[in-house]
């Protein structure tokens, strides 16, 4: 009893608060990072460095009037960002943020298709904000957002496929196991799809330079313009929430999950004494300091290119990876 | 007991949800409906420890198709009433003539159940060399049902050529 | 084109209203763009959300008065507007203006044409997605106001210039921080390069994008870095030389093929020629006065006149008209280079993106409150 449920329910529960509060302070950083980035100070009012601002945006939000536009499908409004934030909690479930069985939920067997099609259903969020605002610029942002998010996770999809050639497992858990296994990080073994990846997240978790959906240059906010208050802030937090998801996806794929450096290597035998999660956190910062970064730095590309980057140029280097990875694996 | 309990639960979701995607008037919450219903059938497959079937479901239909027919049913205008056409039972007809399709077949697959003698269920597991759900999934689409799948991905091939030479405009 | 389509799949037209209140129409510009999925097959301009009727009212000014509110046309670059104005009433009543006054005329100018291009380098970056360098081009931006603040005390409109003169020599030491400015200034230009000019994404954002032929730009009336863009050389700097230019060396950047990127391009190069120019102004300085011989009461005799400068947008000219009896003018007419450039955007915009709408409105660098007036 205390085994199936009470357990894991805890866990759920510290998950999701560490979740949320993380996203919170994911706020703070990025508004920091790019502050840094741009030779200005950043939030510096509330509390000391402005550490407190990560407290006081998310009160600010709830406070808010949560306003329904008149000509809005009610339903649909309301419903729209629960849909867009439930996928990127739930697919937490799945993540293995340590060696030791107390740092996952659960380890089922098609642990990175499940990640793959609970996030796919983020996308109506974003469709039926975009449609039930009953606003032409939300629209046609979402119509936007949609096809990149569908263009974009074919792509990653099909590069996922030939980590699994590699791995040979589905499960995140055994996915780093086998990563133990062979003494090398798929970073190594499989740099393109690492690449591929990154980009893919990039552009599913609508952040720059594919930033399209609410790219404010252009369609004043994006699907979430009629948004306020607290509803706002649950798209907020479900982009970040996605933010999260796919540094932690690409740790686990690529960069080893929580394995210290070159884990064949006994030399480096000393570095097991820092334990297991603290690797894997300090590697999902890593990616989440670099997609703050590359914001910091990029231009946003156009619609178009978008998707003929997407189709054109990730696509086919994926199918064409898997290729090569099958043959790889038919020939070692 | 509980497993029983949740099927039931989800049964009655489910074709709840059935009823609800043809009986509501607007075309999207028709659409919505249609993917928890898409939802709640992957769940009945993870109770039948068919995981792997769940989530295909789960990225295929939910996360794929529908949003696409939710695309077409937000940009084509869906707006003509069923009064267009001349015969107004004709619908009816046809909806007789389907349903009773649809009874009969399932009154075989009854019948034929329980005139077939109980034998141990899927034998071609047993046979396959794999173990696990996805492999052996894997295992039988790439030897007993070989034709069938390479069959259905060059009818899809023709379903997207068809679409892209459709869809393209006359400059 | 609707009408022909079949009843299922009815391509109509999007009509979307940008503006006035967008935030990417620098401005209050407003655009009613006809869209066909998401390119532009139409577009209609509309201005006057910030008319303030400045030309009626400087016909019932006294001429040092206007000086003030020429301030408020293009304001982000007032003392080019100033120095114009000054020098159409300086033509009208025959008025020498003492080197020194000139040279430090053209200084001003040029600090100006660089503030003026860092908001433009910066709002045109940012709305092609580049956050960064809005927030350097404004570093240096805030270092020429900070300069502008300690020649007139003002840090927008300046009302730096006087008819026959300056009301003021510049302070001590105000023209070795100018030095240091431009040192600087030359410094941090590599920066932007490096985070824009080789940039993939913005190659791909701004390379063919907005192509116009110098011929349609001169058919449009286009001035400035739009016209030089196409490859058409006129910089009224080096035809009808005015203050001091003609005594300095620069180099008039011209472009290509007359897309977004060649127009950045210019831009950027324009940068370091005005840089040139003023280490030019500030090494040649002369000593003498700043302020010619003008009668007390101004009221030129009665004739029209002419005038035009290079402003950091283009062509900024004055049509003054004297009655001679009045200390007003009788008529008072500015071509300002903002109107005249967005005469170019509706035949830039059709066939393009919605995304490229922003970026075209950033290409041809208008200020609202000068296109208005």
């Amino acid at each position: 009893m205390i085994e199936t449920i009470v357990i894991p329910l805890l866990k759920i529960a510290v998950l999701l608060n560490a979740v949320l509060v993380s996203v919170t302070f994911m706020t703070l950083l990025e508004r920091k990072v790019i502050a840094w980035a741009q030779s200005r100070l950043g939030p510096m009012r509330v509390g000391p460095y402005g550490v407190l601002q990560a407290i006081a945006d998310p009160i600010k939000l709830i406070l808010k009037e949560d306003i329904t536009p008149v000509k809005a499908d009610r339903m649909m409004f309301t419903l729209a960002p629960i849909i867009s934030l439930v996928p990127a909690l739930v697919v937490f479930a799945v993540v293995p943020f340590g060696g030791d069985e107390l740092f996952y939920i659960t380890d089922i067997n098609v642990g990175l298709l499940f990640i793959i099609s609970v996030t796919s259903i983020g996308v109506y969020g974003i469709i039926l904000a975009g449609w039930a605002s009953n606003s032409k610029y939300p629209l046609l942002a979402s119509l936007r957002a949609s096809a990149q998010l569908i263009s974009y996770e074919i792509a990653v999809t099909m590069t996922l496929v030939s980590v699994i050639l590699t791995a040979g497992t589905l499960s995140m858990v055994g996915i780093v196991q086998a990563q133990q296994d062979s003494g090398l990080w798929y970073g190594f073994v499989q740099p393109v799809a690492f690449v591929l990846v990154l980009i893919g997240g990039l552009a599913e978790t609508n952040r720059a330079p594919f930033d399209m959906p609410e790219a404010e240059q252009e369609l004043t906010g994006g699907f979430h313009t009629e948004y306020s208050g607290m509803r706002f802030a649950l798209f907020f937090l479900a982009e970040y929430a996605n933010m999260i998801v796919i540094s932690a996806v690409v740790t686990v794929l690529f960069w080893g999950g929580w394995l210290r450096p070159f884990p064949s290597i006994d030399a480096l035998a000393f570095l097991d004494l820092i334990p297991s999660w603290i690797w894997f956190f300090g590697k999902m910062f890593v990616f989440l300091y670099l997609f703050i970064w590359i914001r910091a730095t990029l231009p946003r590309y156009r619609y178009d290119q978008l998707m003929r980057l997407g189709w054109k140029v990730l696509i086919p280097i994926a199918i064409g990876n898997i290729v090569v990875t099958g043959i790889a694996k038919v020939v070692l | 007991m509980a497993e029983a309990l949740a099927f039931y639960t989800l049964s009655v979701l489910i074709l709840g949800l059935a009823v609800a995607v043809i009986t509501t008037p607007n075309t999207v919450h028709s659409v919505v409906f249609l993917v928890l219903n898409f939802l709640c059938v992957a769940v009945l497959y993870v109770f039948l420890q068919a995981e792997f079937l769940a989530v295909i479901q789960v990225l295929v239909y939910a996360g794929g198709i529908v949003v696409l027919y939710l695309f077409v049913v937000m940009l084509v205008n869906l707006g003509r009433s069923p009064e267009e056409h001349q015969d107004p039972r004709r619908l009816g007809l046809i909806g007789l003539g389907l349903s009773g399709a649809v009874l009969l077949e399932l009154a075989g697959i009854i019948a034929y159940s329980y005139t077939r003698e109980q034998s141990p269920p899927v034998t071609a597991a047993q046979a396959s060399p794999v173990q696990g759900n996805i492999e052996e999934l894997g295992w039988l689409l790439y030897t007993d049902y070989l034709i069938p799948f390479e069959v259905a991905s060059v009818l899809l091939l023709v379903a997207m050529v068809g679409a892209i030479v459709l869809a393209r405009r006359e400059s | 084109m609707a009408t022909e389509a079949s009843p299922i799949f009815d391509t109509d037209e999007l009509v979307i209203n940008m503006g006035p209140q967008h935030p990417s129409t620098h401005g209050v510009l407003r655009i009613v763009l006809k869209l066909d999925g998401e390119r532009v097959i139409d577009a209609d301009v509309v201005i006057g959300y910030i008319h303030r009727g400045i030309e009626k009212l400087s016909e019932n000014r006294d001429w040092t008065q206007i000086i003030l509110l020429t301030d408020r046309m293009d304001y982000v670059a007032a003392a080019t507007n100033n120095l114009g104005y000054c020098e159409t009433v300086e033509k009208l009543m025959e008025i020498e203006v003492p080197r020194r006054a000139r040279y430090i005329r053209t200084v001003l100018a040029e600090l100006q044409r660089i503030a003026s291009h860092c908001l433009w380098l910066g709002t045109h970056a940012m709305d092609i997605g580049a956050m960064t360098v809005f927030l350097y081009a404004f570093r240096e931006r805030e270092l020429i106001l900070d300069l502008f603040e300690d020649y007139c005390g003002a840090r927008l409109t300046y009302n730096s210039m006087r008819i026959g003169g300056l009301p003021l020599d510049i302070p001590t030491g105000w023209d070795n921080k100018v030095r240091a400015f431009c040192d600087l200034m030359e410094s941090k230009i590599p920066e932007y390069e490096e985070l824009l000019t080789n940039n993939r994404i913005w190659l791909e954002r701004t390379r063919g994008v907005g192509v116009i032929s110098g011929e349609d730009a001169v058919g449009l009336g286009l001035c400035g870095p739009p016209l030089r863009g196409s490859g058409v050389y006129r910089d009224v700097r080096k035809d009808e030389p005015y203050a001091a230019y003609d005594e300095f060396e620069f180099d008039v950047p011209l472009g290509t093929n007359g897309d977004t990127y060649d127009r950045y391009l210019i831009r950027l190069e324009e940068f370091k020629q005005s840089i040139r120019i003023i280490r030019q102004g500030l090494d040649g300085m002369p000593e003498g006065p700043v302020m010619g011989k003008v009668p007390r009461l101004i009221k030129p005799k009665a004739g029209e006149t002419y005038h035009a400068i290079e402003s950091p947008k283009g062509e900024l000219g004055y049509f003054i008209v004297s009655d001679g009896r009045a200390t007003n003018p009788y008529r008072f007419r500015v071509r300002p280079p903002s109107f005249c450039n967005l005469q170019g955007l509706r035949p830039l915009i059709v066939g393009h993106l919605v995304a490229d709408v922003v970026t075209l409105i950033g290409t041809i660098d208008v200020v609202l409150g000068e296109v208005d007036r």
